[in-house]
């Protein structure tokens, strides 16, 4: 019988062994279904996680590795403060949705002047649309006591019809031959979030997300902010006591992880997307949760998380177009990559006794 | 526009088969809920009973055989999530996103032989007498089976939940799991029944819609219906009685305005869409968070 | 842009894409990016069922690839550049939505040919194709028109775009011009593919009084709906569907990419590729309609056939004044034929249809 006891303390060690050995456990794991499904799994596995870093075709790769990783990254440092504060805002998905609208609105509106104040402007509403649309979980809460994990939740399905409705409507190219969907921002030079190196892979998204990660790490670790955070999250009387207002804690956290989700849904519209159409969202929203949570709610392993799930994603479609391998085989691999990195965490926080339990 | 042109009796008749398989997977994810565990991966085991059951109707020919195995399909896949978070303590939100991805992915795999193949018919009780009824016969007693099942667990749900010494655990545990543990009982044993029924559940709605509903297996063909039943679990604020009430209301508000295009009256299809959502926040705010299980959500150590 | 001579430049030095062809040596190599899984059953189905007939019919003279559940945005763009890096010859991008990342990648590597489906941009490297399922929906049209007895049609419409607009105008006028009584009723479901609300729509438009559904959705759940009701007749969407035959399905609409896919990898072999517009219907065999079953009288399937001879053989096409507008403004005067530009941005019912196209 196995048993586990709390550690006083997290292991730093396994903290940062983990990670490496679910990446391990899902190789071999993944390997064995590979090798089912009549594959060679040590060529599989090497165009998963090592061609797009590696191959011949690299100097492509890696850049997307940024522009795929960059909205998940950003997202999740977002969220990783109201997580840590035990403050559960699920609904990123539609405040990236909404930041998004209201910041190709902003840009559709000046077309076509020309001007270097629009792209700014669109930023601040795309943050300030993404914000809002958060804001109304954390009112709710801090008015109501309505419990923020369903009501954001409940919101990502009233922006995903609001995003049908202004692909259809009010934001549909009238040159588009009556198709759906907006404008190309991205062909429309004051508005596109276009590569400030060129082929480098860097938009304005990934800069914020980098400056988000180094902002997020000082906050946490050098000022009062992230110690209130963690407070909070740990022991909510604590934090009362030392002087920590719940409501605005709650408020802020969600306007903070709202407000970076916002941006992430504007960078995306305004530069690879281009364009706000019916299936503009692809769940950047929901997959960050799971970065959050396997970057251990820290930024830097935020940034390693947000690497990973872009590299699955980017060695995947190189798996199905050179191999062939479904994209069934390549969504299973993720999911068990997801269990591996959640299951062995407890290692972290826990140790593992074998024997029985002894009576105290 | 010709409103005359919708029949009531019909209406009501097609909403209950709608509300089927969104009805089946809330109930199960009602329980877990209950029991203080929140898992969004309901589209995940829907998808995967699904298939299962699909491939198991197909291959023995008996739609009743499909549905037990889609059951078995949902529980299982369900345990995976059990395992995680009660036993090793993961975070449930990660975990049930994870689910759905890992589910979405093994139905295709599992499903791949299977596309272009109709189900084995699965054909309408019309009970006698009942069924003969004017207008509410054919409203109430002339569906499937499964129709009356999913109402049959519904009820048998609430009963249990009210009535039953175990029904009572169960929400203890999913109120406070610790003065549950203090009080000696298995807070993992209980929550990990709790997600298996859940996972069968899942499983049932999934193969209610491959087997009676499309009747046929594609990829992605739950098309976000499980997320519809969490929405549902959280309108009823956890109680089965408005679950079914929420089911009717969220399936009613599709079948509803497709009522009135067909009608010709002009509707923002979206905005009509948007409603059921915005009913639940509204619901959420009026009942205030009291109702919530209390331990929703939290990872449980029997620390000492 | 840097970026397009940089990979160009990459390209052209690593002798891909280039030569592969040319020199008949290496196997041509032909990409698909497809927006659904292969088993959707429906859109993306047909075209995968379009590669294997290349793999088929070229065998080891051809390579094929393909990615699946492509998103369309950043996703799609990186899954072309990386088949044209991997040495394509040949891409197919089978969904509207990649209209201008198709367009972004082709400038990219002037040497990949693009055929991007159902879209209106051009370059020298990138054709366009589309089918004039419209041809098929007169057919359609045609038999319910005969087949209904309550006079009232249902269509399951999915988006309000001018290729499903187009559809519905067709098979409205080829139902009046038999039963000058038919009614239509249009849901619109706001999906391509969603089998619970697919049946639901099917439903209300049986209980509303419609005897003849036609979808241009892709599941196979009005099927059963119909089949459910006993007395309602459909046709087969996108796929033959002909598991629901003979009755309630009664003939369907087949998307049959083969004979084009198969085509242009010929001309791209052959070095005789060149960028163009191709809208084919029926004659070409892109639309193909489902065999017409026992449950349709025989009269009725003998002038079904006179009609689809009648478009195969280029006599007849479904949009031919007079014809007005639903506002009961001129159109198409007598013998007049409608131009495919109009065709191709339709927008507007025409006369005799009732209700909006929603906005």
């Amino acid at each position: 019988m196995i048993t586990l006891e709390k550690r006083p303390q997290p292991s730093r060690a396994w903290s940062l062994a983990t990670p490496l050995l679910a990446v391990l456990l899902t190789m071999i794991c993944g390997g064995l279904l590979f090798a089912a499904l009549g594959k060679n799994p040590f060529e599989t596995i090497r165009t998963i996680f090592l061609d797009p870093l590696f191959s011949e075709f690299a100097w492509f790769y890696r850049p997307q590795l940024l522009i795929k990783g960059a909205p998940l990254v950003l997202i999740a440092i977002g969220l990783s403060f109201g997580f840590r504060a035990g403050i559960w805002n699920i609904g990123a998905e539609g405040q990236y949705i909404v930041g998004a609208i209201c910041g190709a609105a902003v840009g559709l509106a000046f077309y076509p002047t020309e001007s270097f104040i629009i792209f700014p402007l669109m930023i601040i509403a795309g943050i300030l649309g993404g914000t809002l649309w958060a804001m109304i979980p954390g009112i709710l809460r801090v008015k109501f006591g309505t419990n923020e994990i369903l009501v954001s939740l409940m919101l990502v399905y009233v922006a995903e019809q609001l995003m049908a409705s202004m692909a259809l409507g009010a934001l549909r190219n009238p040159d588009g031959m009556g198709f759906p969907g907006s404008r190309n921002l991205s062909q429309y030079p004051s508005a596109a979030n276009l590569e400030i190196i060129s082929g480098s892979g860097m938009h304005w998204g990934v800069v914020t997300a980098l400056i988000a990660v180094i902002f997020a790490y000082i906050a946490l670790s050098r000022h009062i902010f992230g110690f209130n955070v963690r407070l909070a999250g740990q022991s909510p009387r604590a934090a009362k006591f030392a002087g920590v207002n719940p409501a605005a804690m709650i408020l802020i956290c969600m306007g903070l992880s709202g407000g970076l989700a916002g941006a992430a849904g504007l960078f995306e519209v305004a530069g690879p997307a281009g364009q706000v159409s019916i299936d503009f969202n692809v769940g950047y929203g929901f997959t960050a949760i799971i970065v959050a949570f396997l970057g251990r709610l820290h930024p830097v392993g935020i940034l390693l998380a947000g690497g990973l799930m872009a590299l699955t994603y980017i060695g995947g479609e190189i798996a199905q177009s050179n191999l062939g391998l479904p994209l069934a085989a390549i969504q299973l691999m993720q999911g068990m990559l997801l269990f591996f990195l959640l299951a062995v965490d407890v290692l972290t926080n826990y140790r593992m006794r074998f024997g029985r339990r002894q009576v105290v | 526009m010709d409103l005359s042109a919708i029949n009531p009796i019909l209406l009501l008749a097609s909403l209950m088969v709608a509300a089927t398989p969104i009805l089946l997977a809330a109930i199960g994810e009602l329980v877990v809920e209950r029991a203080g565990v929140l898992n969004l991966g309901v589209e995940g085991m829907m998808i995967t009973g699904a298939v299962c059951g699909f491939i198991v109707a197909v291959n023995t020919g008996s739609p009743w055989l499909g549905f037990i195995g889609a059951a078995i399909g949902g529980a299982l896949l369900s345990v995976i999530f059990g395992i995680l978070t009660q036993f090793l303590l993961s975070n449930q939100v990660a975990t049930g996103l994870a689910l759905t991805l890992f589910g979405l992915g093994l139905s295709a795999l599992m499903g791949q032989g299977y596309i272009g193949i109709k189900a084995p018919s699965f054909p309408d009780w019309h009970i006698p007498l009942l069924g003969d009824i004017p207008v509410i016969g054919p409203i109430i007693f002339q569906h499937d089976p499964m129709v009356y099942l999913g109402l049959a667990i519904v009820a048998a749900t609430w009963a249990f939940l009210k009535y039953s010494r175990a029904g009572l655990i169960l929400r203890a545990v999913g109120e406070n799991h610790e003065a549950a543990h203090a009080l000696g009982y298995h807070v993992m044993r209980v929550r990990m029944l709790a997600i298996m029924f859940g996972g069968a559940c899942a499983g049932l709605g999934g193969a209610y819609l491959s087997l009676v509903r499309v009747p046929q297996w594609t990829e992605g063909m739950t098309a976000g219906a499980g997320w519809i039943a969490l929405a549902i679990v959280v309108f009823a604020s956890w109680r089965p009685g408005r679950l079914l009430l929420g089911a009717y209301l969220f399936g009613g508000v599709t079948v509803l305005q497709l009522n009135l295009q067909a009608a010709g009256a002009a509707i923002a299809v979206e905005y009509l869409s948007m409603a059921p959502y915005l009913a639940t926040i509204a619901v959420l705010v009026i009942m205030r968070a009291g109702r919530a299980p209390g331990s929703l959500g939290q990872s449980f150590h029997a620390s000492r | 842009m840097k970026i397009n001579k940089l990979l160009t430049g990459a390209t052209i030095a690593l002798g891909l894409a280039t030569g592969a062809f040319a020199d008949g040596h290496e196997k041509t190599k032909v990409g698909f990016v497809y927006v659904g899984p292969v088993g959707d059953g429906g859109w993306t189905y047909e075209h995968n069922q379009g590669r294997l007939a290349v793999e088929e019919h070229f065998g080891d003279a051809v390579e094929t690839v393909f990615v699946e559940s492509v998103p369309e945005g950043p996703d799609a763009e990186r899954v072309m550049t990386q088949m044209a890096l991997q040495g394509a010859d040949l891409i197919f991008t089978t969904s509207f939505g990649y209209m201008d990342q198709t367009i972004n990648v082709a400038g990219k590597f002037p040497d990949v040919k693009f055929e991007h489906a159902t879209g209106y941009k051009q370059a020298d490297n990138v054709s366009v194709y589309s089918a004039r399922f419209y041809e098929g929906r007169a057919v359609q049209g045609h038999i319910a028109g005969h087949m209904t007895e309550s006079n009232v049609i249902g269509y399951i419409a999915s988006f309000p775009i001018p290729e499903v607009i187009r559809g519905i105008n067709s098979a409205y006028l080829h139902a009046k011009e038999v039963n000058p009584d038919v009614e239509f009723k249009v849901v619109w479901a706001y999906t391509w593919f969603d089998p619970a609300k697919e049946a639901e729509a099917a439903s209300v438009l049986i209980e509303q009084g419609a005897d003849v559904i036609l979808q241009h959705t892709d599941s196979t759940a009005p099927q059963a709906a119909a089949q459910a009701a006993g007395n309602v007749v459909t046709f087969g969407q996108a796929s033959d569907m002909a598991e629901f035959g003979p009755f309630p399905r009664v003939s369907s609409i087949i998307d049959n990419w083969s004979p084009y896919y198969i085509a242009r990898t010929q001309a791209v072999i052959d070095g005789t590729w060149e960028s163009t517009n191709t809208w084919d219907g029926i004659a070409p065999g892109m639309v193909e309609i489902g065999e017409i079953t026992e449950a349709v009288p025989a009269e009725v399937k003998a002038s079904a056939e006179a009609l689809i001879a009648s478009m195969e053989a280029g006599e007849y096409h479904p949009f031919t004044g007079p014809i007005n507008k639903q506002d009961g403004s001129a159109w198409l005067a007598d013998g007049e034929v409608a131009d495919d530009g109009t065709l191709a941005g339709m927008n507007f019912y025409v006369e005799g249809l009732s209700g909006d196209i929603p906005q």
